[in-house]
């Protein structure tokens, strides 16, 4: 086979000038794609309505901590995944800072914007949510950031080059088959994803930058199970099935291939839906912090927990949250039974702790303390 | 198609799918069933012809590194041009053309994963080295396939979005020889693709039987919708009609049957044998008449039509395959582990490097130097004495080698279910393997199950690491009837034999009271049984295969005179007393064992 070598040569971007201690830039972009194509829109998605509802709260409320999708190929993971990016309304960022800086935020800010003086509004700009997709393969450097290397290679210059968990700062980070990533980057990941801070410590590049993302982790179970560690970090799980019935499948096929036919026309038939949707994410978000949480509430999620014998508090308070993350969405006023209800199954069915040959499915244990607590 | 009555020959249908794939590339990727030989490199020139004479056919060998395959730091250009270079991988070089992955079967579910993502998303993104990238990679794909059983296969991941499945099985040198389209025919369609029409009586018919044919995935019945958009352009259609779906379902949804369409169950497997060699385009002289005709067909009836091709390409041992597995395809797997690795190898494969010092294991050399490469010019200038010719490396650059620290165990659990040992002692000795299965999950070992009674043994379950379907299938599994012990013995022998082709080191824990009456053709008499259990012990002695038997004999018997340590002696195993033993000792035994190696 006539194989050229062919290498293709690094384009140099000319670096934005930037205050800071180190200076640093935007990873070199991609050469040949200018633009990602349309993704599939959100709203088209047959079915999977818990999956759905998952990523909706988390995109209303960061703090549940992140989605781990699992279940069957072939049931648009990476497709919610996708759409979910486009979905979301777009964020206001200070401009230039390859942290996407919130420019209102008092806290939670690179050390550029931190500095920066209180009488002086930096620019911003409006950035879609960053949806950073962690590909197979990625190595430790790129994704905590490391030594730019144009820069070093040629110039001689110590100049930090943020890595994707930059990139990812207050949006989210996707991990495809996260039971085949290996050990050392899982290990790294939940750190920086509790810590919400990234350190990097290496021969006097001493850099921390904010790193608040939600992790989004999908797998399928014919390759392995999670270590329960790993399952444990992430706020919400859900079980994604094909789905059987014939009339659902038809449709799935057939909004697939109008996509994928002419993904222009298909997301232009579906942009009424996203616009309404993207509008309740908004008015969610706005409402989050005026949803009452009653102590009623709270007692039943305790009692929830406690008679699912989950560890630790993150459950039940991963349980509260979710709830009042969709209590806001439906616009209730407060935190409800049939919040927790619906919530339970997401926040809670990853965190018992069971036996590997307990036949009952963790989903029905949920349900039989739900109706135990609820039902009376 | 061809208006001719002659059922195409084996060669026919399998260039035909050749040419689909020409067609389109990028939706249909070939998986290629055959061992190397003539017939595949016929199939493989008659590819070539159908694709455009630029576009590359690149192959991949197989255990290609993430470096090769992705893409990364080009160190040598680096170091030389004292900048960084990129270097595409194999997978973004293949751009607009096609990629063969040599030895698909053995592929690791890593490897295939990465294939996955970029058939998705048809370009490739890197984030390796210092570099990040993105590039297009819309490459066909072909899965040269060499799998010898049903056992041995492609990842998962891989064959779910494989649309075409060629078996090139049992092709005679002198039958290669029809060269069915040209490069032009193929272009010609190329460019009526886009134009294709293929209503909702098409995908709702594809879904149909795809549901029929107990095809669970969804992207099934979407790759069989290229396909079927691929039939019709080549036959120069506009509209999908009856035979592109019956091409459709041949290539896409037949090889994936798991059940066979319910209806005229009348019709035995043996219709199926001479059915599969000659499929479907017999109902062609009614085809081709008018397009209205076929617009007049309500789905029904074209699932009905179609459902005939399905039955005529299912593989004929079909059923027999689904009984030899009762969760046949859908269970867990895992594939491509390298094969007859030394099985003394402590240190296992090495899987990449890490950070790391030199105490900690074996310096990888490549991957310290691109780890030093771009802070040779900022050392240079900090230190004096550097001599510019010198590479200077710092503590901190240290790669070292990982292996994979444990080669994987599958425990094959050879269980008596026979009359003696179940009346007193089933419940028992599942209550030992429950224990010992929560062993397994615990080193994330993998396990299957082999039963014996009456007079055969089966595989009740195949390799599988779901704990749970282990448990399952115990909990009902039948008891009673005779001893065929040296069935079991060989039954396990075989299926050890094969996981460790596939790189899992087995290990065998026999569960029976030793008391075999049926001896290996089916005959009942005790002597003869037991002569044939020994003999079948020693061969797994000779495949050198580690065991384990648990004495499962009610009656307290002294330990020299236990049928079951005869055995164990035959088959160089420890020997496990089951009353006298509680969990932590059972489980220990079983570790002990493992370790034995």
């Amino acid at each position: 086979m006539a194989s050229s070598q062919l290498s293709v040569p690094v384009e140099t971007v000319p670096a934005p000038t930037y205050r800071t201690s180190i200076a640093t830039r935007l990873p070199a972009e991609a050469l040949d794609i200018a633009e990602r194509p349309s993704p599939f829109p959100f709203t088209a998605i047959v079915g999977q309505e818990e999956m759905k509802l998952a990523f909706l709260i988390c995109a209303i409320d960061p703090s549940v901590s992140g989605v781990l999708v699992f279940g069957d190929r072939g049931t648009g993971k990476s497709t919610a995944v996708r759409a979910l990016a486009a979905l979301l309304p777009k964020m206001r960022v200070v401009q230039g800072c390859p942290y996407n800086c919130d420019p209102c935020a008092p806290t939670g800010l690179c050390d550029a914007c931190r500095s920066r003086p209180l009488t002086s509004t930096p620019k911003t700009a409006r950035r879609a949510v960053p949806v950073v997709d962690l590909p197979l393969g990625a190595t430790e450097d790129r994704v905590v950031g490391a030594l730019d290397l144009e820069r070093a290679l040629s110039l001689g210059q110590k100049v930090f080059e943020p890595g994707l968990l930059a990139k990812a700062n207050r949006g989210f980070l996707y991990i495809d088959e996260a039971n085949l990533l290996e050990d050392h980057l899982v290990d790294l990941l939940l750190d920086v994803a509790a810590s919400g801070e990234n350190v990097i410590e290496r021969e006097g590049l001493s850099v921390r930058h904010p790193a608040r993302f939600v992790l989004i982790g999908s797998g399928n179970p014919e390759e392995g199970e999670l270590r329960p560690q790993l399952l444990d970090r992430f706020g919400l799980a859900v079980d994604v099935k094909t789905p059987t019935d014939i009339p659902t499948r038809v449709e799935v096929i057939r909004r697939r291939d109008a996509f994928e036919r002419d993904p222009l026309a298909f997301a232009r038939s579906w942009f009424s839906e996203e616009q309404k949707l993207r509008l309740k994410i908004v008015a969610a978000r706005e409402g989050l912090s005026r949803v009452a949480t009653p102590d009623a509430a709270l007692k039943r999620a305790a009692q929830l927990c406690v008679t699912l014998g989950t560890d630790g508090l993150r459950g039940e308070l991963t349980l509260i949250r979710a709830a009042r993350a969709l209590a806001s969405i439906e616009g209730a006023a407060s935190v409800a039974d049939a919040h927790l209800q619906r919530v339970a199954p997401l926040a809670l069915s990853h965190r018992l702790r069971r036996s590997p040959l307990d036949d009952t499915g963790a989903r029905l244990r949920v349900n039989r303390a739900v109706e135990e607590i609820f039902g009376a | 198609m061809s208006e001719s009555a002659r059922p195409p020959s084996a060669w026919e249908r399998a260039s035909y799918a050749a040419a689909l794939f020409a067609v389109d590339p990028n939706a249909c990727g070939v998986r290629l069933r055959a061992g190397p030989g003539p017939a595949r490199d016929a199939w493989l020139r008659a590819l070539r012809t159908f694709l455009p004479e630029r576009a590359q056919l690149r192959r991949v060998p197989l255990g290609v590194g993430d470096d090769r395959l992705l893409g990364g730091l080009d160190l040598s250009e680096t170091l030389r041009l004292g900048r960084p270079i990129f270097d595409a991988g194999v997978m973004a070089r293949a751009d607009g053309g096609v990629l063969m992955f040599a030895m698909a079967e053995r592929i690791s579910s890593a490897t295939a994963a990465r294939i996955a993502n970029v058939m998705d998303s048809g370009e490739i993104s890197v984030e390796r080295d210092g570099l990040a990238r993105r590039m297009p990679a819309r490459a066909g794909v072909v899965a040269l396939d060499e799998g010898l059983g049903e056992e041995e296969r492609p990842p998962p991941a891989l064959i779910d979005r494989l649309a075409l499945c060629v078996d090139l099985d049992g092709l005679g040198y002198g039958a290669l020889d029809a060269q069915l389209f040209g490069r032009d025919e193929i272009a010609r369609a190329k460019a009526l693709l886009p134009a294709i029409i293929a209503d909702d009586r098409v995908i709702e018919a594809l879904v149909v039987i795809a549901a029929q044919l107990g095809v669970a995935s969804l992207r099934a019945p979407l790759l069989a919708l290229s396909v079927a958009r691929a039939a019709c352009a080549l036959r120069g259609g506009a509209r999908v009609d009856e035979d592109d779906i019956a091409a459709a379902v041949r290539y896409v949804l037949a090889p994936r049957a798991t059940q066979i369409p319910a209806g005229d169950d009348a019709e035995e497997p043996q219709a199926e044998q001479s059915a599969a060699e000659g499929p479907t385009r017999q109902d062609d002289e009614s085809d081709s008449s008018t397009d209205k005709d076929q617009h007049d067909a309500s789905p029904a009836q074209l699932d009905d039509l179609v459902l005939a091709a399905a039955r005529a390409a299912i593989p004929a041992n079909l059923l027999t395959l689904m009984e030899a597995s009762p969760t046949f395809r859908a269970r867990a797997e895992r594939v491509g582990k390298a094969g007859a690795a030394a099985p003394s190898s402590r240190r296992g494969r090495p899987i990449g490097a890490r950070p790391g010092g030199l105490r900690d294991g074996r310096l990888a050399l490549i991957e310290t130097l691109r780890a030093a490469a771009p802070w040779q010019k900022i050392r240079r200038d900090t230190e004096a004495s550097a001599d510019a010719r010198r590479i200077l490396l710092r503590p901190e650059d240290f790669r070292v080698v990982r292996f994979r620290e444990r080669r994987e165990t599958t425990a094959i659990f050879v269980v008596d279910a026979s009359g003696s040992s179940a009346m007193a002692r089933l419940p028992e000795v599942k209550g030992a393997i429950e224990l010992l299965l929560a062993d397994c999950y615990v080193r994330r070992d993998s396990v299957a199950l082999v039963a014996f009674r009456g007079k055969t043994a089966e595989i009740v379950l195949p390799p599988t690491r779901s704990l749970m379907r282990a448990k399952r299938m115990l909990a009902g599994l039948p008891g009673g009837g005779g001893t065929p012990l040296a069935c079991g013995l060989d039954a396990a022998l075989a299926l050890a034999e094969s996981v460790r082709r596939k790189g899992p080191c087995p290990l065998l824990v026999l569960m029976t009271d030793g008391r075999a009456n049926i001896c290996r053709e089916g005959a009942a008499c005790r002597e003869q049984a037991l002569e044939d259990a020994l003999h079948s012990c020693e061969q797994l002695r000779a495949a050198r295969i580690s065991s384990l038997a648990i004495d499962t004999s009610p009656a307290p018997q002294t330990q020299a005179a236990s049928p079951v340590s005869l055995l164990a002696r035959a088959m160089n195993a420890r020997y496990v007393k089951l009353p006298f033993i509680d969990a932590a000792h059972l489980s220990n035994a079983v570790r002990a064992a493992a370790r034995a190696w």
